[in-house]
C-alpha cells in the first residue's frame, strides 16, 4: 500500500476549508461547489478503502492502511494512522456524513465562506479522532473539533445558540481534561504514546507503576462527557436542539461516536481489568440513560429536542453493548453507533425540513402533514421506524444484537435482569417515535399548511440515500459486522470471548 | 580575556546609545526602530553562531566568573532579543503617540533587554542583582511613558513595590551570603552540600533567606501573593510596553529562577523537594486567582494581565517539577523553556492585535470589540488563534507546551497538581472565548475598517506563524530547549 489513503482522506477536508477561504464570500456557489468536491473525494476514498478492506479471518485486530512517521521525537510521538475493523466503518459514516452535510447545508445563505470552512475542518478532526493511533495525534483531534464546533452553533444556530456553545465547549474541555490526564499519565506509565503498542504490551507496566483504574477512569470521564453518558448529558439536548441542522447530524451521527469509540479503543481495549471490575457499575448508568432519556424524550414537544432526548436514549444501548463485554454485544454496540449515525442523522435532516419549510419546531402546532408533503412523511416515518427499531431496518439489527450479546454475556453477572430492563426502553421509544409521527403527520389536514413545499430534487436525493443506508444494513447486516468483527474479536478475546 | 564571549551584550549596549545619538540629528523616527532591529538581530546571529560552537567552548564563564556563556543564557538571549524585535515592530505605529524621546523610548527597551539577557546569563548572586536592576529601572522609566494620569501611576506603582521586592530579594540574598559566606552559585551549592542535611535544618537563616528570594523573584515573574502589580501596571502601561513586561519581564524571571535555584539549591533532595512544594503552592494559587479574577474583567488588558498570572502558575508547575526531581535529572527545565517560547509568541502576538485595534478605536473595553469578525477579519482572526493557544487548545502552540510540561509534571508523581492546571485551563477558556464571542457575534455601530501599517503586520504574521509552527512541529523547538536545558543535567 504505497498511496497514503489515509492521509488524503483526513486531510482533503481541510484543504478545502482553506481554499474556501480565500473565495471571496459573494461567490458563493463557488464556495459550495468546492465543498463538495472535497468532501466527495474522501467519501469515495472511503467507499474504496471499504471495499479494499482485508476481511479474511487472519486480518482480526490487524491494522490497515497504516502509515507510520516520526513527528516529535522528544515526545516520541508518530504521525501514526490506521484503521482496523472497528474504525474503518466509523471513518467511512463520517466521510459519509461530511458529504451529506454539504448537501443539507446547500440553502445555508449566511455568511456561507465561513460556514463551510468550518464544517470541513470539523469533519477532517473527527476522521482524524477514527484514523488515529498516536495518543497525541487522538487527542489534538479530538480537541480541534470543539473549535467548528463552538462557531458553527453560535453563528448558524437558533434559539439560545451561545449559551449552547459555551455550555457544549465547556463540557468538552472539562471531560478532555481528564482524559488529557489520562492520556499523559498513560504515556509516562508505558513511555509510548502508540495505541496499538499500548494495548498489546503496556499494560504490565501500567499496573507496576500507577493503579490502572485510575487511569482508566481519567480515560473514561472524556469519553463519557462525549458520548454521553448519563450524568454527563446535559449538554447534547441544547447543542443539537440549539445547532444547524447539517451540524446536528454531523453532532448525533458521528461526533458523539467518538465517545463511544474512544471507550472501545483505549478503556476497554487497554484495562481489560478495571472494565470488568467497573462493568457492573457502568451498565447500571447506561440503564439509568436508556430509561431516563426516552422518558424525558415523551414528555417534549420541540421536534428537534425530542429526537436528541432520543440520542441519549440509544447511545445508552451502547454503553450497554460495550460494557457487555461480549464479542457480540461489542459489535452490536459498534453497529449501533453507525446505525444510529445513519438513522439520527436521517432524523435531524428530517427535522431540518420541516422546521425550515413549516416555520414551525413545535410538534403541537403540527398535523395532518401527509397530505401536503407526503415524500417527507414517508421519509420521515421510515426513519422513526428505524429509530425504534423494526426489523429490516439498521435499527433492529443493531439493538438485536446488543440485546443477545448482552443476554448472554457470561463476563458481567446479573446481565440477564440487565438486558431484560433495557428491553423496556424499546417499548418507550416506540411510543415516543409513533406519537412524534402521528403528531407531525397524520390526523386531520390542516388548512395553514395548504401550499407547503415537499422536498426538492436535492432533498430527495439525499432523503432517499439515507434510506436506503438503512434499509442495506438493516437486510445484510453481514456487510458491516464482518468488518466490525474483525476489530472486535481480539478485543473480545480479552475477556475469554 | 574572551571578550568575543561578550559580543551580544556590547552589541546590545552600543546599539542604544547609538539609538540616543541618532535620535539628536535624525528626522525620520523610523530609522531609530530600523537601527535597533538590525542590531537585535546581529545579536540573535552572533548567539546563534556560539550556540554551534563557532570558535569558543561552552559552556564559558566570563569576568571572574560573574557571567555564564552556555547553551542556556544564549536560549534567553535569542528569546529576548527576539520579544525585543517583536515589540519595536508593534510600536511602530504606537510610539507616534509620544512626540517626543522616541530615542529613549526604542534605547529603553534594548536596555532592559539587556538587563534580561544579563540576568539570565549571571552565575553570581551579584551580577544577577545588578543586571535585575538594571531590567526594572528601564522598565520602570517605560511604564510611565504615556505621561498621563494613568500610566504616572501605574509606573509609581510598579517603582515602589518593585523596590519592595528587590529588597525582599537582596535580604534573602544577603541571608544567604551570611550563612554559606559566598556569592558565586555553585559556590553557595558546595557550602550547602558541606553543611550535610542536619546542618541544614538547622540553619533557619538559610531557609528564610531562599524564602524571601522566592518572594522577591515572585514579584517579577507575578506569581500569586506578589501578583497586586500586574491589573494596574498592564492597564496603565504603554500597550506596547504591557506585552513586553508580560513575556520579557516572565522569561527572565523564570530564567533567574532555574539559574539560581538549580545550580545553588538543587542539592540536597529534602531542599529541593521544599521549594518545590513552594512552587507547587505558589502555582495553585497562582492559577485559580488568575483565572477567576480574569473571568469579571472588562478591559482587555487587565484580562490579559491576570491571564498572565495564571500562565505564571502553568510555569510554576514546571518549577515544581524540577524541585521534585530527584538532583541530576533532567526535569521540567527545557519544558519551562518551550513553554516560555511559546507562551511568548502567543502573549505578544495577542498583544499586537490589541495594540492595533486600540490605537484604531482608542479603547480597551472588551465590549468595544464587537464586530471585530467583520471589521478586521484577519487581526480577529490573529487574536482568536491566540487566545486559542492561551487555553492550551490545539493546533496551536499553547497545547504542545502544556502538553510537554505537564507530562514532565506526570513523571514526577504531580498527578494532582496537572489535574488542577488542566481544570483551570477549563476555566480559562470561558473568559478567553467571551472575547471571541465579542469579536465574531457581536454587532458594532461603526463598521469602518481597522488599519495597520506594515511594521505591526510583519510583527502579527512573525507570531502567529510561530503559534501554528510551534503547535504542529514543535521537535525542533523542544531540541533546542532540552539542549539548553542540559547544562543543568551534569
Amino acid at each position: 500500500m504505497d498511496y497514503n489513503y489515509l492521509s488524503t482522506i483526513l486531510f482533503l477536508p481541510a484543504a478545502g476549508a482553506i481554499i474556501i477561504a480565500f473565495i471571496s464570500s459573494k461567490n458563493e456557489k463557488a464556495i459550495k461547489w468546492t465543498a463538495f468536491i472535497f468532501t466527495a473525494i474522501p467519501l469515495i476514498l472511503a467507499i474504496y478503502l471499504f471495499c479494499a478492506f482485508d476481511r479474511s479471518l487472519s486480518a482480526a485486530g490487524v491494522i490497515q492502511f497504516e502509515e507510520k512517521y516520526l513527528w516529535i521525537a522528544p515526545l516520541n510521538a508518530h504521525y501514526h494512522l490506521g484503521v482496523d475493523g472497528l474504525s474503518m466503518p466509523l471513518v467511512l459514516l463520517t466521510t459519509f456524513l461530511g458529504f451529506l452535510a454539504v448537501l443539507i447545508s446547500w440553502k445555508v445563505h449566511l455568511r456561507p465562506r465561513e460556514y463551510f470552512a468550518w464544517l470541513l475542518l470539523l469533519e477532517t478532526s473527527i476522521i482524524g479522532v477514527f484514523a488515529s493511533l498516536d495518543l497525541l495525534l487522538f487527542f489534538i483531534m479530538w480537541e480541534i473539533e470543539v473549535i467548528p464546533m463552538y462557531f458553527l452553533i453560535s453563528i448558524w444556530g437558533s434559539g439560545r445558540k451561545e449559551y449552547s456553545s459555551i455550555k457544549y465547549v465547556l463540557y468538552t474541555l472539562f471531560g478532555s481534561a481528564f482524559m488529557l490526564a489520562g492520556i499523559l499519565s498513560l504515556y509516562f506509565t508505558t513511555g509510548s504514546l502508540s495505541i496499538p503498542d499500548i494495548a498489546n504490551g503496556g499494560l504490565g507496566m501500567v499496573q507496576a507503576i500507577m493503579p490502572a483504574g485510575a487511569i482508566f477512569w481519567l480515560l473514561f470521564i472524556g469519553f463519557a462527557v462525549k458520548l454521553p453518558m448519563f450524568p454527563f448529558h446535559t449538554w447534547l439536548p441544547d447543542a443539537h436542539t440549539d445547532a444547524p441542522t447539517a451540524v446536528s447530524v454531523m453532532l448525533a451521527g458521528v461526533l458523539i461516536k467518538m465517545g463511544g469509540y474512544g471507550m472501545i479503543r483505549l478503556c476497554v481495549t487497554m484495562f481489560p481489568g478495571p472494565a470488568q471490575d467497573y462493568a457492573q457499575l457502568l451498565i447500571i448508568l447506561a440503564l439509568i440513560g436508556i430509561l431516563y432519556g426516552a422518558a424525558v424524550t415523551l414528555m417534549q414537544t420541540d421536534i428537534k429536542r425530542m429526537i436528541a432526548y432520543s440520542s441519549i436514549s440509544h447511545m445508552g444501548y451502547v454503553l450497554l453493548g460495550i460494557f457487555a463485554l461480549g464479542q457480540v454485544s461489542l459489535t452490536g454496540a459498534a453497529l449501533q453507533m453507525f446505525s444510529h449515525g445513519i438513522i439520527t442523522g436521517l432524523l435531524f435532516a428530517m427535522a431540518g425540513l420541516v422546521i425550515h419549510n413549516i416555520e414551525t419546531r413545535d410538534l403541537r402546532q403540527l398535523g395532518g402533514l401527509a397530505r401536503q408533503v407526503p415524500t417527507m412523511a414517508v421519509v420521515f416515518s421510515v426513519a422513526g421506524l428505524a429509530s425504534l427499531g423494526l426489523p429490516l431496518t439498521s435499527g433492529f439489527a443493531a439493538e438485536f444484537l446488543i440485546f443477545l450479546g448482552s443476554f448472554n454475556s457470561a463476563v458481567v453477572n446479573n446481565m440477564q435482569i440487565y438486558t431484560l430492563i433495557a428491553v423496556v426502553g424499546v417499548v418507550l421509544t416506540a411510543g415516543y417515535i409513533l406519537w412524534m409521527i402521528q403528531q407531525a403527520f397524520y390526523g386531520p389536514p390542516r388548512d395553514e399548511f395548504n401550499g407547503v413545499k415537499d422536498a426538492d430534487g436535492l432533498e430527495k436525493f439525499y432523503m432517499y440515500v439515507l434510506v436506503a443506508v438503512i434499509m442495506l444494513v438493516g437486510v445484510y447486516p453481514a456487510v458491516l459486522t464482518d468488518v466490525f468483527k474483525l476489530g472486535i474479536s481480539p478485543i473480545a478475546r480479552l475477556f475469554g470471548g | 580575556m574572551n571578550l568575543h564571549l561578550f559580543v551580544p551584550e556590547i552589541t546590545m549596549a552600543v546599539v542604544a546609545v547609538l539609538v540616543i545619538l541618532l535620535d539628536l540629528f535624525v528626522r525620520q523616527k523610523a530609522v531609530l526602530r530600523g537601527v535597533s532591529i538590525i542590531g537585535l538581530l546581529v545579536v540573535i546571529g552572533y548567539s546563534l553562531a556560539m550556540w554551534k560552537g563557532m570558535d569558543c567552548e561552552l559552556p564559558a564563564f566570563i569576568f571572574n566568573n560573574m557571567l555564564a556563556v552556555d547553551n542556556f543564557s544564549l536560549f534567553f538571549k535569542i528569546l529576548l532579543a527576539g520579544i525585543a524585535i517583536l515589540v519595536i515592530l508593534a510600536s511602530a505605529d504606537y510610539a507616534s503617540k509620544f512626540t517626543r524621546f522616541q530615542g529613549e523610548y526604542y534605547a529603553l527597551i534594548l536596555l532592559s533587554a539587556l538587563g534580561m539577557m544579563l540576568m539570565a546569563a549571571a552565575s553570581d548572586l551579584i551580577s544577577l542583582y545588578i543586571s535585575l536592576e538594571l531590567a526594572s529601572i528601564s522598565l520602570y522609566v517605560l511604564v510611565s511613558f504615556l505621561k498621563d494620569r494613568k500610566s504616572t501611576e501605574a509606573s509609581l506603582k510598579y517603582l515602589l513595590l518593585g523596590a519592595i521586592a528587590s529588597a525582599v530579594l537582596l535580604y534573602g540574598m544577603a541571608l544567604v551570603f551570611g550563612v554559606t559566606g559566598q556569592t558565586q552559585l555553585s559556590a553557595i551549592a558546595g557550602s550547602i552540600q558541606a553543611m550535610g542535611l542536619g546542618g541544614l535544618v538547622d540553619s533557619p537563616a538559610l531557609l528564610i533567606g531562599i524564602v524571601l528570594m522566592i518572594a522577591g523573584l515572585g514579584f517579577k515573574i507575578a506569581a500569586v501573593p506578589f501578583q497586586m502589580w500586574v491589573p494596574d501596571v498592564y492597564e496603565g502601561a504603554p500597550t506596547p510596553i504591557t506585552a513586553y513586561l508580560s513575556v520579557a519581564s516572565k522569561a527572565a524571571g523564570f530564567a533567574f529562577i532555574l539559574r539560581i535555584f538549580y545550580s545553588s539549591f538543587g542539592m540536597p533532595d529534602w531542599l529541593s523537594q521544599n521549594w518545590g512544594m513552594i512552587f507547587a503552592v505558589l502555582a495553585v494559587f497562582s492559577m485559580f486567582i488568575g483565572n477567576i479574577v480574569a473571568i469579571p474583567q472588562t478591559n482587555i488588558k487587565r484580562m490579559l494581565g491576570y491571564s498572565s498570572i495564571a500562565q505564571a502558575g502553568y510555569l510554576m508547575v514546571g518549577l515544581a517539577t524540577l524541585g521534585f526531581a530527584s538532583a541530576g535529572a533532567i526535569a521540567g527545565q527545557s519544558t519551562i523553556l518551550f513553554f516560555l517560547a511559546s507562551y511568548t509568541v502567543t502573549n505578544l502576538g495577542a498583544f499586537i492585535v490589541v495594540i492595533a485595534i486600540s490605537n484604531k478605536i482608542n479603547s480597551d473595553n472588551i465590549d468595544d470589540y464587537a464586530g471585530m469578525g467583520k471589521r478586521t477579519p484577519l487581526l480577529a482572526l490573529a487574536l482568536t488563534l491566540c487566545l486559542i493557544s492561551l487555553i492550551g487548545m490545539p493546533p496551536a502552540s499553547g497545547f504542545m507546551a502544556k502538553f510537554y510540561l505537564f507530562s514532565a509534571a506526570v513523571q514526577q508523581d504531580l498527578i494532582w497538581l496537572v489535574v488542577i492546571a488542566v481544570i483551570n485551563s477549563v476555566i480559562s477558556a470561558y473568559y478567553y472565548l467571551r472575547v471571541v464571542k465579542v469579536m465574531w457575534f457581536g454587532e458594532s455601530a461603526v463598521e469602518d475598517k481597522i488599519p495597520s501599517t506594515a511594521a505591526p503586520r510583519i510583527a502579527l504574521i512573525l507570531t502567529c506563524l510561530g503559534v501554528l509552527l510551534l503547535g504542529i512541529i514543535p521537535g525542533l523547538l523542544m531540541r533546542l530547549a532540552e539542549e539548553a536545558g542540559k547544562i543543568f543535567g551534569g
